[in-house]
């Protein structure tokens, strides 16, 4: 290899940029009475020597993370199909709405006067998911899909017990949902139960009649399922659930499927999350920061965490005098700056345009579906919605080539690859969201990218094997990082460090 | 998967474990279709020494990269040793599932006779995981 | 109705995909949804805005908030109003990290992944404590996760949380321990120092306690003395779980240096701004011991086929993904350009730079309360050493205060009276290193009831 390419091909890790002496930032210097450091704090709590960081110029800095950021995919760069996360794009004035002075440079505990912008924001933005989604009621204050699952689950135990129902602990989860769902049940310090999907992808009813019992705290679905299917039995569903006196929650992951079409809590559902980072537009981050908005049926509004946003005549105020909120789940308000962007976002596409948005992803995935279906197994082939799930069966039965590999070997040809491997029910799964801000032709190019790797998997497998290629590092040795783990650098360290 | 033989003199569980028996002892271990299930191994939670367990308990955790499969005690008794090397190389047992990979020992309990009749035998254990792997 | 910029479909590019679907409209897509649960109106939102439009609104809206350019702020109570680097907004506005997902796909993020790789060591060298995850959604909800290892780790159920911790803190970790039927207990603090009570601290650490929950400095600025509390929840089994503001760190002793189990914390003040309370993001450190209970996401460096170094996820089987109902949280999302911006601001400003803006909050927080307790009608009720806020007890409520003080646009606060009804009119007083001798000295003519 090289030398200049190696420079690209490897970036330093930064305590290798390091030298001492060396700066990236500029300071005032102190202007008023220095305090005897060993005076104001007690001796025996100062730091021995500096926090070992690096000492890297502003240069340096700028350098180092925008070649790291050129050794990444993101929606900015092309295709990202992957499946159940919603890579929509994310709109440029939404970035700039929320970076205005006005809203990043308020501090949370900035009197309500001082605030009456903010709070309107937050206040209009409670109502229009209430809209979107059915629902009464809105909390803002969950920082992500996860937590807002874990608020609404804490929100149906607190409401059931004030009913008299405090036993109930069972929550009842299908077999294709996504793992926070039953990790979120545990944490809330509930029961899981499995329920099966039947031969169309729904919940299967008599599996369903099964399990519900007096125990049962409510159900999780996510509709349309991760198959991309939605589930044609859901009320029928939900009157089983409601039923055995348990209540109905909705994760809201895959939204986007089915704004102006259905709304979760018309179809029966008592509480509900909107992932924003998915459904309206915010960026991931890398991994977040999300949002994960939690709405309710009236009855359960009492239990929301505080404070909410409320309105009395023309000003706007925290209401924290919720006497059985379920309490906190996170500091302040929630992620506001994520909600600035979902609200900028609702604002810019109106009633019409989110609906026009389903139906334009509804659309993306079944034309994709249809184009793929010829090289790649499809176990559940009736209409989707946002996405669908293919299989690389075929594929590793003809001749070992896995999911895994294909997944690879996309990213040589500069796509993202779909989620691989889930929902578990499905085998060798390759779940693909395309979601509707792309273009027939991105379809296209998708399309006949997997179109060719099938002929490669059939012709020269050692090629899909082998991949990828094309990227800044080959495949890594995932086991190597789980045995001999190397979670920090401690390269420039001394030994024992 | 690799052409890897269930030895005969072993008997089998429906959660892919293996026991062989000597006297009062044992020892137990993962299957070859088990390993291959999981992929690469890297980490392997074992039981304590001294441990008593029923048939069916879990005794132990196994994770590949991206999986995570917890481990059935083919019969009941007491856990007299389990194997150290697996801790430092789990990847044994992908290397030899039968043999070096080997979990824990363990003395049988009283009712053995009883727990090792509800086991597969070998050739009943290869039809099995012929089935399991066919989708 | 209008072509919007996000949609690039066409009227024919639909017409063309729907039939080589084969179907002949686009409602045939939706057929499969019940007519019992089909929405049959039209939502009720208001009409759409074009991209002048709807900045001008948010313009509107933006302006009817008091921002801290506009306000001199002396606001605490663990959001912070600390200088940002320029290079930070910089990295982040790389589209290239902030339109990336979970690196799921390794080969294609390793920028992502190095960043979290990074990240983490910044905060193992900060703490001094052994592995970090990769973020957690603040400060209050990586506290009460810490709580839950602890509670998994030790298999007790009784936790203890000195009152002095931040009262949102506090109410977080209620609601998340309440379903696990974990007790939590509360430690009062000395009414002299503003301390954790020690002697009553001990009396509650028993056998049952899985952890005490120390937060240092405190919700009122006092610094702990983690080194006791370390000492005493050891010696029972229990684990110290450390809530630390990362700026102090430069100056204090790291958490692993008092042998803390795990250390938490808001990751606000490394370069994310203040944004009406998030999004921010939590750290949370711990060590080896406990590296697969952890939470989230965590990076690791390993090779690849060549021999190359990279990053991975790894030791994903804790996370819900894998181990679904066993995991050992429910967290997916986590604050990922959150803590880039606390990797770019704390690699900016480097080791000599945080000791630098720590020793600036310290000088300037001492002159201020020096300048203030001088004031008739003000004092500070606590005496405990403190870092870069403190509490002042004032001769009215603080909405009065701040009302003495809008003139000159300036604020205080939170007020503590809410969370603790013993200290009527006290309120916290947070000093930056952003706060010029200027300014003080102007809040301090302020609050004295000069216009």
């Amino acid at each position: 290899m090289s030398g200049t390419g190696y420079v690209y091909k490897r970036e330093p890790v930064i305590f290798e940029l390091s030298s001492p002496g060396r700066k990236g930032y500029s300071l005032p210097a102190l202007d008023v009475p220095e305090p005897d450091l060993g005076q104001v704090l007690p001796k025996d709590q100062l730091r021995a020597e500096p926090a070992p960081l690096p000492e890297v110029s502003e240069g340096d800095v700028v350098r180092h993370f925008t070649r790291l950021s050129q050794r990444n995919h993101g929606v900015d760069i092309g295709f990202y199909p992957l499946g159940s996360c919603t890579m929509k794009y994310n709109p440029k004035v939404n970035e700039v709405g929320a970076g205005l002075d006005g809203f990043a440079n308020v501090h949370p505990y900035t009197p309500e006067e001082l605030t009456q912008g903010a709070l309107e924001l937050l206040y209009d933005m409670q109502n229009y998911l209430a809209e979107i989604g059915g629902m009464d009621a809105v909390t803002l204050q969950p920082a992500a899909g996860a937590h807002g699952e874990f608020t609404g689950i804490s929100i149906i135990r607190a409401y059931l017990a004030s009913q008299g129902q405090g036993h109930r602990n069972k929550v009842i989860i299908p077999d294709s949902a996504h793992g926070t769902n039953p990790a979120t049940a545990i944490i809330a310090g509930c029961e899981t139960v499995e329920v099966k999907s039947d031969a169309r992808g729904g919940v299967d009813l008599e599996s369903l009649k099964a399990v519900v019992d007096g125990n049962t705290l409510c159900l999780m679905l996510t509709n349309p399922n991760t198959l991309g299917l939605f589930d044609e039995n859901v009320h029928k569903v939900a009157d089983i659930v409601h039923q055995a006196g348990g209540l109905l929650y909705y994760d809201g992951a895959n939204l986007n499927a089915i704004m102006g079409y259905a709304r979760p809590g018309d179809a029966g559902f008592d509480v509900a999350h909107f992932n924003l980072h998915k459904t309206f537009a915010t960026p991931h981050g890398g991994g977040g920061p999300g949002s994960g908005p939690v709405g309710v049926k009236k009855d359960l509004a009492a239990f929301l965490p505080v404070p909410v946003v409320g309105k009395q005549g023309d000003r706007y105020y925290l209401d924290y005098d919720l006497p059985r909120s379920i309490g906190r789940v996170k500091s302040f308000f929630g992620n506001f700056g994520v909600i600035v962007k979902a609200y900028a976002y609702i604002r810019s596409m109106g009633p019409d345009g989110l609906k026009q948005v389903s139906e334009d992803a509804v659309l993306n995935a079944n034309f994709l579906m249809t184009r793929l279906k010829k090289d790649y197994y499809l176990m559940y082939d009736r209409i989707c919605k946002h996405e669908f799930v293919a299989s690389g069966l075929w594929q590793k039965d003809r001749s070992g080539v896995k999911t895994l590999d294909i997944a690879k070997r996309l990213l040589d040809y500069g796509v993202h690859a779909p989620t691989v491997y889930f929902p578990l029910i499905v085998p060798e799964a390759l779940m693909v969201e395309p979601t509707e801000t792309e273009s027939r032709e991105t379809l296209e190019m998708f399309a006949d990218i997997m179109a060719k790797i099938a002929g490669e998997a059939k012709d020269s497998p050692e090629k899909v094997l082998a991949a990828p290629q094309s990227t800044f590092v080959k495949r890594l040795d995932e086991a190597r990082a789980v045995r001999q783990p190397e979670l920090a650098y401690r390269g420039d360290l001394g030994p024992g460090k | 998967m690799s052409a890897v033989s269930f030895p005969k003199d072993f008997k089998y569980t429906k959660t892919h474990e293996w026991i062989k028996v000597t006297g009062k002892t044992a020892r137990v271990g993962l299957t070859n279709y088990a390993q291959d299930q999981l992929g690469e191994v890297v980490f392997v939670e074992m039981p304590e020494v001294g441990r008593t367990v029923k048939a069916g308990d879990i005794f132990g955790v196994v994770e590949s990269v991206k999986a995570v499969s917890d481990s059935y005690s083919p019969a009941g008794g007491k856990v007299t040793k389990v194997n150290d090397k697996l801790s430092d190389s789990p990847e044994l047992i992908n290397q030899d599932p039968h043999g070096e990979g080997w979990l824990f020992e363990m003395e049988l309990g009283d009712q053995a006779e009883a727990d090792l009749a509800n086991l597969m035998d070998q050739p009943a254990y290869e039809r099995f995981q012929a089935e399991a792997g066919e989708h | 109705m209008t072509q919007s910029p996000y949609l690039p479909n066409t009227e024919a590019d639909r017409r063309a995909m729907l039939a080589e679907i084969g179907v002949s409209s686009v409602a045939d897509l939706f057929a499969d949804i019940p007519k019992e649960v089909r929405f049959k109106g039209r939502m009720n939102l208001p009409r759409p805005l074009s991209e002048p439009e709807l900045l001008g609104h948010l313009q509107g809206l933006s302006r009817k908030n008091a921002t801290a350019s506009e306000w001199v702020t002396f606001l605490g109570g663990g959001a912070y109003d600390h200088f940002i680097p320029s290079v930070v907004g910089h990295v982040l506005g790389r589209s290239e990290f902030y339109t990336a997902y979970t690196p799921y796909q390794p080969e294609v993020s390793q920028g992502v992944l190095q960043s979290i790789f990074e990240y983490q060591s910044l905060i193992v060298r900060l703490t001094g404590l052994d592995v970090s995850n990769a973020s957690m959604y603040d400060g209050a909800s990586a506290m009460a996760e810490a709580a839950l290892i602890a509670c998994a780790a030790t298999h007790r159920t009784k936790v203890i949380v000195p009152a002095a911790v931040h009262p949102e803190y506090l109410a977080t970790t209620r609601t998340y321990t309440q379903g696990q039927k974990i007790e939590i207990v509360l430690a009062a603090f000395d009414a002299k120092t503003g301390q954790t009570d020690l002697e009553a601290l001990e009396k509650l650490v028993d056998d049952n306690t899985a952890a005490v929950l120390l937060q240092h400095p405190n919700f009122f600025g006092c610094l702990e003395r983690p080194d006791e509390v370390s000492r005493l929840a050891h010696d029972k089994g229990a684990l110290l779980v450390v809530a630390v503001d990362p700026i102090s760190l430069a100056l204090l002793k790291p958490p692993g240096a008092y042998e803390a189990d795990i250390c938490v914390g808001e990751g606000q003040a490394l370069g994310n701004p203040m944004s009406f309370g998030g999004p921010y993001l939590g750290f949370l450190a711990t060590t080896e011991k406990l590296v697969r209970r952890m939470p989230g996401r965590i990076a690791g460096a390993t090779v690849d086929q060549d021999g190359d170094r990279g990053f991975v996820l790894t030791l994903q089987t804790r996370e819900q993904h894998i181990r679904r109902e066993k995991a050992t949280s429910n967290i997916c999302s986590n604050e990922a350009l959150n803590a880039l911006a606390a990797a770019v601001y704390l690699t900016t400003l480097g080791k000599e730079g945080l000791v630098e803006v720590a020793k600036l909050c310290l000088g300037k927080a001492h002159y201020a309360r020096d300048q203030i307790t001088k004031l008739p009608g003000y004092s500070a009720p606590f005496s405990a050493p403190f870092f870069k806020e403190f509490v002042v007890k004032g001769p009215g409520t603080l909405k009065d205060v701040n009302g003495r003080l809008a003139g000159r646009k300036m604020l205080v606060g939170p007020g503590l009276d809410q969370a603790y009804p013993e200290l009527r009119g006290c309120f916290v007083v947070a000093v930056t290193e952003k706060r010029s001798k200027a300014e003080i000295d102007g809040l301090v003519a302020g609050l004295g009831g000069k216009a």
